[in-house]
């Protein structure tokens, strides 16, 4: 197949980038090895839109984060994405903390990040009831927000593809050649040629871009463990609690999450296999001990789930985006580790001024549709709602996950959206179908069932994620 | 609005038997609400035997079990809806439900009976580290997956935890041609009957180790293995007796958790220890007009049990439809010294009948005595030849007895070694 652009990963980066560029008249193919989008760092990080007072100013972080989040409103309102401005704050747990908090209010000041200050004990007991009692003073960061990753991700690929550009899965990049002003991509779907290539893989950046000769990018992958509390946890923290940031990162962090969940964590070492997403006895049992400082309330009694994720540490400790020095038509976004979900919208417009210069101006598709239709959401709907919505489409009315109320009508909808879901984790990310306190006991087997009528296939030939990750093997006796 | 008597949540053996003992005692109007496509609750998949020993007298399959009391409800004008999810109960007993037949319905009841059952803890609420590969599933999903779907979810099995499912599985992964290796159990002794532990591990030959846990989960497609290792007094893992085994799947059996988010929305206050409803020995909430019985009430061990109480339930239900329900004088029971809780969690002492506590202890006693007090007087004391945290216990308490109680009295049961 030939293409204008080909990315390669859709994460978070990959999805957005590709949905940007949709909006001209190219033939994009948005290339992922695994069965679904958003597999790699994007389905396990903490879900936050940093306000941006953390990276060094003048950094591509710093920049990118703050332009971001300015982006970050209008991109979730054309597609539909929740986001909930719920504000941060970074807690100093003894008065030798406060210089931190002055350091990063300095920073925040000079990258532009508004509404920040530094408020006392009192009145952060105030604002947080369930802060630990050892709390002296916070940061507030007002323009911080939570959002979920892979929804954002999932949306926007969907916006993607119904504007025209080709989502293949299951398509591993194995080697690049480069003649006569084309890519010639190998891969596990067979060969893909294209004029420019984006590379938006992840932890496996640094690979992709040794496949065309360039061997700049060292990346460091830093393993982070973290817990997923029940509903009922999800009032324990107003704010996104940070607290006081180290070498490894920003810390452990206690927050709520856009579905109204309690996330903890994450735990920092680095491993070699960025594709090892074990969760380890101690990653697990650091953050719990650290979130517990944070919030003496959480309990490990509540948790529904634990899952760890591998972000892309750059040795260079910045965002590499732009042409390759091996080829200025290999565009690097890589080494995008936290803020690089806040930074994703401002990565892709990035990318877009980048492919701008190199193309001379790209020719806007008049027809572009911006808008990713809202999703039905049964579980945020009305009584009225509902039973309209019942009359219309039967399929609505019949609830597969109890602990989420979703509807077989919203696993069809999953199933036959643009990029739709292919196995069951798939269906849970589109649906929340599964993500519930019984993390699916019960509707498991039915989604499988769903899967495999609508898919035309057995149901032992459906899988948790793709790959070999099959459920069930043969026949009973 | 469907104006009903009673509204039933649940038709699972709970919510028939409370249903049919209603409509027995003369209640008219009765709708049962079930989620599933039929009647009969989790013993549709449950499809070995061991039911009804104690209420019909015979060995009854979970399907058949249930089928005798589908009959009955089937015989009598109870309305049925299934497939059906209730999705709240409001606080004047409006039960709003859904289906794809009838959209979007709404049952006004006098009296609602709260049948939900329970669901298995999943392994998020463990914290074992490791992959989180497909492979790793509860007793339950297995069950459904065998005994309904007919598929089979492994080869090579290691099961943790000894609850009752976990073990029937053992057994019914084996007969299906599975190897299962292990069966884990974190504590010094198993949840399960003394008879599963027989009849499924035992003449399996399949081992059953104590004071054992999954500390790793291994492979990143599909289960390859896991990593168990022995647990000390505390029930941590003691370093250096990790043992690595090689399998494809992982069943848990590992806690049920009584399903009570209708009960919480609509402000029935819950037991901590049982994670149920606090009711009197009608099986009344706190809330009046609201009931509770069956595993939504407490994880119960026999389902004859549950018949037991949902039939208290049923009648409690049709008293308070009919204004039959006497007021009175409610005192707290207590469980102490082993006992970890009792349901019914008050009583009334102006009762005129004999009554049943209910209670589980909290570790296993071998020819320990059961002790029942009030206001420091011994009112019944038994020796039994054992107790296990597995297996429900039961003590009456006899008209006479409530007698002599007052307001402030407390009834507490202890074990007495």
């Amino acid at each position: 197949m030939k293409y204008d652009v080909a990315v390669i990963g859709a994460g978070v980066v990959g999805s957005l980038i590709t949905r940007e560029l949709s909006r001209y008249n190219l033939k994009i193919a948005l290339l992922e090895r695994c069965n679904d989008c958003a597999m790699g760092a994007t389905k396990a990080n903490s879900a936050i839109v940093h306000a941006g007072f953390d990276a060094v100013p003048g950094t591509l972080k710093a920049k990118l984060n703050v332009r971001g989040v300015e982006l970050m409103k209008d991109f979730c309102r054309e597609l539909n994405v929740p986001l909930k401005n719920n504000g941060a704050l970074v807690v100093a747990f003894s008065e030798g903390e406060i210089p931190h908090l002055e350091k990063l209010l300095k920073r925040g000041v000079d990258n532009g990040v508004p509404g920040l200050r530094i408020i006392d004990r009192e009145e952060l007991k105030k604002i947080e009831p369930n802060i630990g009692d050892t709390a002296v003073a916070a940061l507030v960061a007002p323009t911080s927000s939570i959002v979920c990753p892979y929804e954002l991700t999932i949306a926007g690929v969907e916006n993607a593809v119904t504007n025209g550009a080709v989502f293949v899965r299951n398509c591993e990049v194995k080697g690049i050649e480069f003649s006569d002003d084309e890519f010639t991509l190998t891969t596990t779907q067979g060969e893909i040629k294209a004029k420019y290539v984006i590379n938006a893989a992840g932890v496996h950046s640094g690979k992709i871009a040794k496949l065309i000769g360039d061997d700049s990018i060292e990346i460091i992958v830093r393993h982070g463990d973290y817990y997923l509390l029940d509903k009922s946890q999800g009032s324990l923290a107003n704010y996104t609690i940070f607290q006081c940031p180290t070498e490894m990162g920003k810390g452990v962090l206690v927050s709520p999450t856009v579905d109204g969940n309690l996330i903890v964590g994450p735990s920092a070492n680095d491993i070699d296999d960025g594709d090892d997403v074990a969760t380890t006895p101690e990653g697990l049992n650091g953050i719990y001990t650290a979130a517990t400082k944070s919030v003496p309330a959480v309990s490990l009694r509540n948790a529904i789930t634990s899952f760890s994720g591998n972000r892309a540490h750059p040795v260079t400790d910045d965002f590499i985006i732009g042409s390759s020095k091996a080829n200025k038509n290999f565009i690097n976004a890589a080494g995008i580790e936290s803020p690089g979900l806040s930074s994703s919208p401002a990565i892709a417009e990035m990318i877009v001024d980048i492919m701008n210069e190199l193309t001379g101006g790209m020719e806007k598709k008049a027809d572009f549709n911006p808008i990713r239709p809202e999703p039905v959401r049964f579980r945020h709907m009305s009584t009225e709602e509902r039973a309209e919505l019942i009359k219309k489409n039967k399929a609505y009315g019949r609830i597969i996950c109890r602990c989420e109320t979703i509807t077989e009508g919203e696993i069809l909808d999953a199933i036959h959206a643009p990029a739709g879901a292919r196995d069951v984790d798939g269906v849970k990310r589109r649906t929340r179908a599964g993500m519930g306190r019984c993390q699916g006991g019960f509707c498991g087997s039915k989604v499988v069932e769903i899967l495999a009528r609508e898919l035309g296939v057995s149901m032992n030939e459906i899988t948790k994620f793709g790959g070999e990750s099959k459920i069930m093997y043969d026949r009973t006796k | 609005m469907l104006n009903y008597d009673l509204v039933v949540v649940g038709g699972g053996p709970a919510g028939m038997a409370a249903a049919l003992k209603a409509k027995e005692e003369g209640v008219e109007k009765i709708v049962i609400l079930e989620r599933a496509e039929t009647l009969g609750g989790i013993l549709e998949q449950c499809i070995h035997t061991g039911f009804g020993l104690h209420y019909f007298g015979e060995e009854l399959s979970g399907p058949e079990y249930a089928g005798r009391f589908i009959e009955l409800v089937e015989k009598t004008d109870i309305d049925v809806f299934t497939d059906t999810m209730v999705l709240n109960v409001s606080d004047d007993n409006v039960v709003t439900a859904v289906n794809n037949n009838d959209g979007l319905m709404q049952f006004k009841a006098i009296a609602v009976v709260l049948a939900m059952g329970c669901r298995e803890r999943p392994r998020g609420a463990l914290s074992i580290a490791g992959s989180r590969p497909a492979g790793i599933m509860t007793a339950g999903t297995a069950q459904k997956y065998v005994n309904i779907d007919g598929y089979m979810p492994g080869k090579k099995v290691v099961i943790l935890g000894s609850g009752d499912i976990g073990l029937i599985m053992a057994r019914r992964m084996t007969l299906e041609g599975a190897e299962v290796k292990v069966v884990c159990e974190l504590m010094p002794y198993s949840g399960g009957l003394t008879r599963n532990i027989v009849q499924c591990l035992d003449d399996f030959g399949i081992p059953l180790r104590l004071s054992c846990t999954v500390v790793k989960t291994h492979g990143k497609d599909r289960l390859e293995g896991v990593t168990i290792a022995r647990v000390d007094e505390k029930l941590q893992p003691i370093p250096g007796t990790e043992e690595y085994i090689e399998c494809d799947t992982l069943l848990l059996s590992v806690g049920l958790i009584p399903e009570n988010e209708l009960s919480k929305d609509v402000g029935v206050e819950l037991d901590r220890v049982t994670s149920g409803p606090v009711v009197d020995e009608y099986r009344e909430t706190l809330k009046p007009g609201i009931f509770a019985c069956g595993n939504v009430l407490q994880v119960h061990d026999l389902v004859d049990y549950v018949t037991e109480e949902s039939q208290i339930a049923g009648k409690g239900a049709a008293d308070y439809i009919f204004g039959k329900k006497k007021g009175g004088t409610f005192i707290n029971t207590k469980g102490v010294d082993g006992v970890r809780y009792i349901v019914p969690q008050r009583v009334n002492i102006e009762g005129d009948e004999n009554l049943k506590l209910y209670f589980r202890v909290g570790q296993v006693y071998m020819g320990a005595k059961v002790v029942v007090e009030c206001d420091g007087e011994v009112l019944s004391s038994r020796k039994k030849v054992k107790l296990a945290p597995g297996e429900m216990e039961n003590v009456v308490i006899t008209a006479e007895m409530l007698k002599k109680m007052n307001e402030n009295s407390e009834i507490t049961v202890r074990i007495e070694e």
